[in-house]
């Protein structure tokens, strides 16, 4: 079984949902992020905000996937003070909804006041509500933009262990395990750096508050990105043990923080939930653990080869 | 309906309190107590909000008295598949009315605005509690067109509003739908009594285009097209007679005995026993409902 903790769902087919399933993703979180451009306005944040509460959350759980999301406003849109006023007087509304399971993705794009601003009054409401929050490290500067993330979050009095540091790569993964961080990684097809880089990650740290995820979007991504790691890691020599943790069980412990997200929504979910919103894993019906098999698409050899590290 | 709501709020708290510990049941007090008190809305967003945290989400299991009890306070209610958090969720809401129906009903439209997904099956089955019953119609019909099975199921499925409040456009598309999506249409309340004539055309229309395509039409969709079968639809159920399978032919004899035409009696005579079993009800609706895919 597979735990998938960032993707932007609301971007993918059907098909990748069913693929998906078929590959042991047992569960995914939606990140509330922007939509490749700017909103302009506060009643489409509202909009989004109830899709991925609403109706992504139903359309995964037609293809045995249970949806969870964070929400929160993402240091892009930050940038536009009317907006993001109009938006953090609703966050507090969807905060507590079913299945939100973090504050985020918050942090720093270009670093800029606004950015700032509102990355510590998110990081506040946080504490209040006694959530989890997720950190989006900026493309650019980044070394830079997740050290500061982290030092925001120490100054504003968060525990380190209920913070989620995503998009790592090598030169970041160090600092943040040191202060106690989760590190994710999000992998990616295509990007510059090389597709052992995960496998050489958890041979040099190991797999103590390390896991990956997808961030699949609208973007060219790959959502079976954790399962393909999984198999990398297994061909790299990776202890199974690890794998689990990587995979599965740490994005399990870091978000479950929430109250949100438990093994139990899929092994064994309510019976209120079986009758109204969630078909179940075929893959695990008949009491065993889903055979994860790495199946090449036809006509393109092994793409394990493609996944990168961001 | 409005001296209704205490009475309401006071028969969720019998079937809340029984699965709750008494801490829950402490907190759940709190939030009406508070909530009947001028609350702010932050008071009921966070009461909604931390409900399925702090009392769960098990099923009410309610007895037929239970049952007996909610038809004796709201005529028609049916909850009884509700769980502990949607009951829970309903005593917050109606705690807050006030007196105000218009108040109420922009609160209500917010909270449906801003709704994830379990919040709003919640509020669409508790429809036909709220007050001014006729303020929730557009509200009501927006549910019946969602695209989402259950959203869909919690105005249409075991719910008297629909039957009481939709006029009969919305009442044709809303049964229309359900066999569309696949959804059942046994526990739509009021199905026969609501039968019309433009509902037997389209529900004749849908079959064909279903046959057309060489797929499978539900034995329930003949119910409503029995009352008012006209010579099409006469000729229609003959085709069924002759050409479906058991489930759908016992449900054009059940359709064939609500018909009071001469042609539909030389029909049922016909199939002689088809037609005995139809006249004692049988295999009857319900049963026909719970075989269909």
């Amino acid at each position: 079984m597979f735990v998938d903790s960032h993707t932007h769902m609301i971007s993918r087919t059907t098909d990748d949902y069913e693929r998906m399933a078929a590959a042991g993703i047992v569960a995914c979180i939606e990140p509330a992020f922007w939509l490749g451009q700017p909103r302009t306005h506060v009643g489409t944040y509202i909009d989004y905000l109830s899709l991925i509460c609403g109706f992504e959350r139903f359309r995964a759980g037609q293809f045995g996937l249970r949806h969870y999301c964070t929400i929160g406003l993402n240091p892009k849109e930050a940038n536009n003070e009317e907006l993001a006023e109009a938006v953090m007087e609703i966050l507090p509304r969807y905060a507590l909804k079913e299945g939100v399971v973090a504050i985020g993705e918050l942090g720093y794009d270009e670093q800029t006041a606004l950015e700032d601003k509102y990355y510590r009054l998110q990081l506040e409401l946080a504490k209040e509500l006694q959530l989890p929050v997720m950190v989006h490290t900026p493309h650019r500067d980044k070394r830079q933009g997740t050290l500061r993330s982290m030092a925001v979050a120490l100054e504003h009095g968060l525990d380190p262990r209920l913070v989620v540091i995503d998009h790592n790569n090598e030169e970041t993964v160090r600092e943040v395990l040191d202060r106690g961080f989760w590190a994710a990684f999000s992998i990616y097809p295509f990007t510059k750096m090389g597709n052992e880089r995960m496998v050489e990650i958890v041979k040099t740290y190991g797999a103590e508050r390390i896991f990956c995820d997808s961030a699949c979007d609208w973007g060219v991504s790959d959502p079976l990105a954790v399962p393909k790691t999984a198999e990398l890691m297994r061909r790299g020599g990776i202890p199974e043990e690890q794998i689990t943790k990587i995979t599965y069980e740490n994005p399990l412990a870091a978000y479950g923080q929430s109250g949100q997200i438990n093994e139990a929504d899929w092994l064994n979910p309510p019976a209120i939930d079986q009758r109204t919103l969630y078909m179940g894993n075929t893959v695990l019906r008949g009491g065993q653990a889903p055979r994860v098999e790495h199946k090449p698409r036809a006509g393109t050899g092994d793409d394990l080869a493609d996944l990168k590290i961001v | 309906m409005e001296n209704g709501v205490p009475t309401l709020i006071a028969v969720l708290r019998t079937w809340v309190a029984r699965r709750l510990s008494a801490d829950a049941r402490r907190w759940f007090d709190e939030q009406i107590a508070k909530l009947s008190s001028a609350p702010i809305e932050k008071d009921i967003y966070l009461a909604l909000g931390y409900a399925t945290r702090r009392l769960g989400k098990h099923d009410l299991d309610l007895s037929r008295e239970d049952l007996a009890a909610a038809q004796a306070a709201r005529p028609g209610w049916d909850p009884s598949d509700w769980s502990v958090d949607q009951a829970s969720r309903v005593a917050f809401v109606l705690a807050s009315f006030d007196g105000d129906d218009a108040k109420f009903q922009a609160r209500i439209e917010q909270l449906f605005r801003t709704a994830d997904i379990g919040e709003l099956i919640t509020f669409y089955r508790a429809l036909p509690l709220y007050p001014a019953p006729k303020r929730h119609v557009a509200r009501a019909r927006e549910g019946a067109r969602s695209g989402m099975q259950p959203i869909f199921e919690a105005v249409a499925h075991r719910n008297p509003y629909p039957r009481e409040q939709f006029d009969e456009n919305a009442w044709n598309h809303m049964v229309l739908k359900a066999l569309f999506i696949g959804s059942k249409l046994d526990p739509i309340q009021g199905l026969d009594e609501r039968a019309n004539p433009r509902l037997m055309r389209m529900l004749c229309d849908y079959a064909h285009e279903r046959w057309a395509a060489a797929r499978p039409v539900s034995p329930e969709l003949w119910r409503c097209v029995g009352r008012y079968a006209d010579d099409a639809a006469l000729a229609d159920l003959a085709r069924v007679l002759e050409t479906g399978g058991l489930a759908e032919r016992q449900a054009a004899a059940l359709a064939l005995t609500a018909s009071t035409s001469a042609r539909a009696k030389s029909l049922l005579a016909g199939v002689p026993e088809l037609a005995r079993a139809a006249a004692a009800g049988k295999p009857g609706w319900t049963a026909l409902s719970a075989t269909a895919q």
